[in-house]
């Protein structure tokens, strides 16, 4: 076939259905925090009872900790999806959440008695949290993954971690409603290990799904 | 230079047009975007004993992918530099069928480019071979279209199918040729 037959033929194709990938995107990260939540609410319930003075500000700090990397996340996703797009934006973003997590990490250290800093590291509930979040994030993984099969990625295992870690984030976000262990110590450890999990296994999913 | 400030504005409206269902302005697109894509990929191509029958290869088969990864394309994005990133990946994949492992660097390749619009003529490359890879109604609706140089509607007449149905065929031969391209890898 000559290069001009192939063009003119692609060109008549031109009214075929776009397949967008912003709305995609969008919509799967929607259904996956639908997910996320009915997940969190069936297999665990109400939060349990907690110190109110210490959870005061270190449980709506949670969810900023979460929501800047659900943010950064998507911004990464979006980059990586797309050919010839710059990491610029997305890579401050995601380095401005793990500035501000570091600083409550900090901060906290320094508002805590050293020897009250293990066990608001070990927390209740640590095993808890490391087995719920990749059980809470595995359905938004796949959701997201099957979105971004409408990307042109550079790298299929590069835009794999993002999705695992936008899937992560999105899971510990729902699972910190739940979770009575509210210290940043906590979330560094256990929080960390959690959604770093889940962007290995995004990573290579990724690899597998994502090419084009 | 090829995809200068002057280009990328008419390519951007092209684009538009394109996607809004305007088939000139998409063919026109396309024909403007093959030269670009053939000089990315011969800047690259010798180095590594890619004839011009790989280059073509290489220039269809992204063609195909900027059609079908058109959704990728944001409105603010230059399409340059968009179609380019895109070249560079299929590249890389014809590279990879040939058992190489390399690095390209997109951005060797995103600014200056001269090109030698070349004829491309007629040659039994890997597309022709991979027509044959359709089956049924794709084959003979995509084969009437880019062979035969046949109209949409001309070729419903000839098949005794719809218009629409000519169309839904059209796209799914045109998927399918690029999934053939890609398990070409293997």
């Amino acid at each position: 076939m000559r290069t001009e037959d192939l063009i003119r033929t692609i060109a008549l194709d031109a009214d075929a259905p776009r397949k967008r990938l912003l709305p995609a995107v969008a919509a799967a990260v929607a259904l996956a925090a639908v997910f996320a939540g009915f997940a969190t609410w069936t297999l665990l319930g109400a939060r349990p009872p907690v110190d109110p003075a210490f959870a005061a500000i270190r449980y709506p700090l949670k969810f900023v900790i979460t929501g800047s990397f659900v943010a950064s996340a998507g911004l990464l996703v979006m980059r990586l999806a797309r050919p010839g797009a710059r990491l610029g934006a997305a890579r401050i973003a995601l380095i401005g959440a793990v500035v501000v997590f570091a600083i409550t990490v900090v901060v906290e250290l320094a508002v805590t008695p050293s020897a009250l800093w293990w066990s608001r590291t070990v927390g209740r509930n640590a095993l808890l949290c490391l087995a719920c979040v990749p059980i809470i994030s595995a359905v938004p993984l796949a959701v997201i993954l099957i979105a971004l099969r409408r990307g042109a990625p550079n790298s299929p295992g590069a835009l794999g971690a993002a999705a695992g870690l936008l899937a992560g984030a999105v899971g510990a976000t729902f699972y910190a409603m739940h979770c009575p262990d509210d210290s940043p110590l906590f979330l560094a450890v256990w929080y960390s290990l959690a959604v770093a999990l889940m962007t290995v296994i995004g990573s290579a999913a990724g690899a597998r799904m994502l090419r084009w | 230079m090829i995809g200068g400030k002057a280009a990328e504005s008419d390519w951007i409206a092209w684009m538009k047009a394109g996607i809004a269902g305007d088939a000139a302005a998409y063919e026109r697109l396309l024909a403007a975007l093959a030269p670009f894509i053939r000089s990315v990929a011969r800047s690259r191509a010798s180095a590594w004993g890619f004839g011009s029958a790989d280059v073509e290869d290489v220039v269809q088969e992204t063609l195909l992918a900027i059609h079908l990864k058109r959704g990728t394309w944001d409105e603010g994005q230059p399409v340059g530099r968009w179609a380019a990133a895109i070249a560079r990946n299929k590249i890389i994949d014809a590279l990879r069928r040939r058992g190489r492992r390399i690095h390209v660097p997109i951005d060797d390749f995103a600014e200056t480019l001269p090109t030698e619009p070349e004829d491309e003529g007629l040659r039994p490359d890997e597309a022709s071979r991979l027509i044959s890879v359709l089956k049924g109604k794709q084959h003979a609706v995509v084969k009437a279209i880019s062979i035969d140089g046949k109209e949409i509607r001309e070729t419903a007449k000839d098949l005794d199918m719809s218009e629409g149905a000519v169309r839904v065929a059209l796209h799914r031969g045109l998927s399918a040729l690029a999934d053939a391209y890609r398990s070409f890898r293997k």
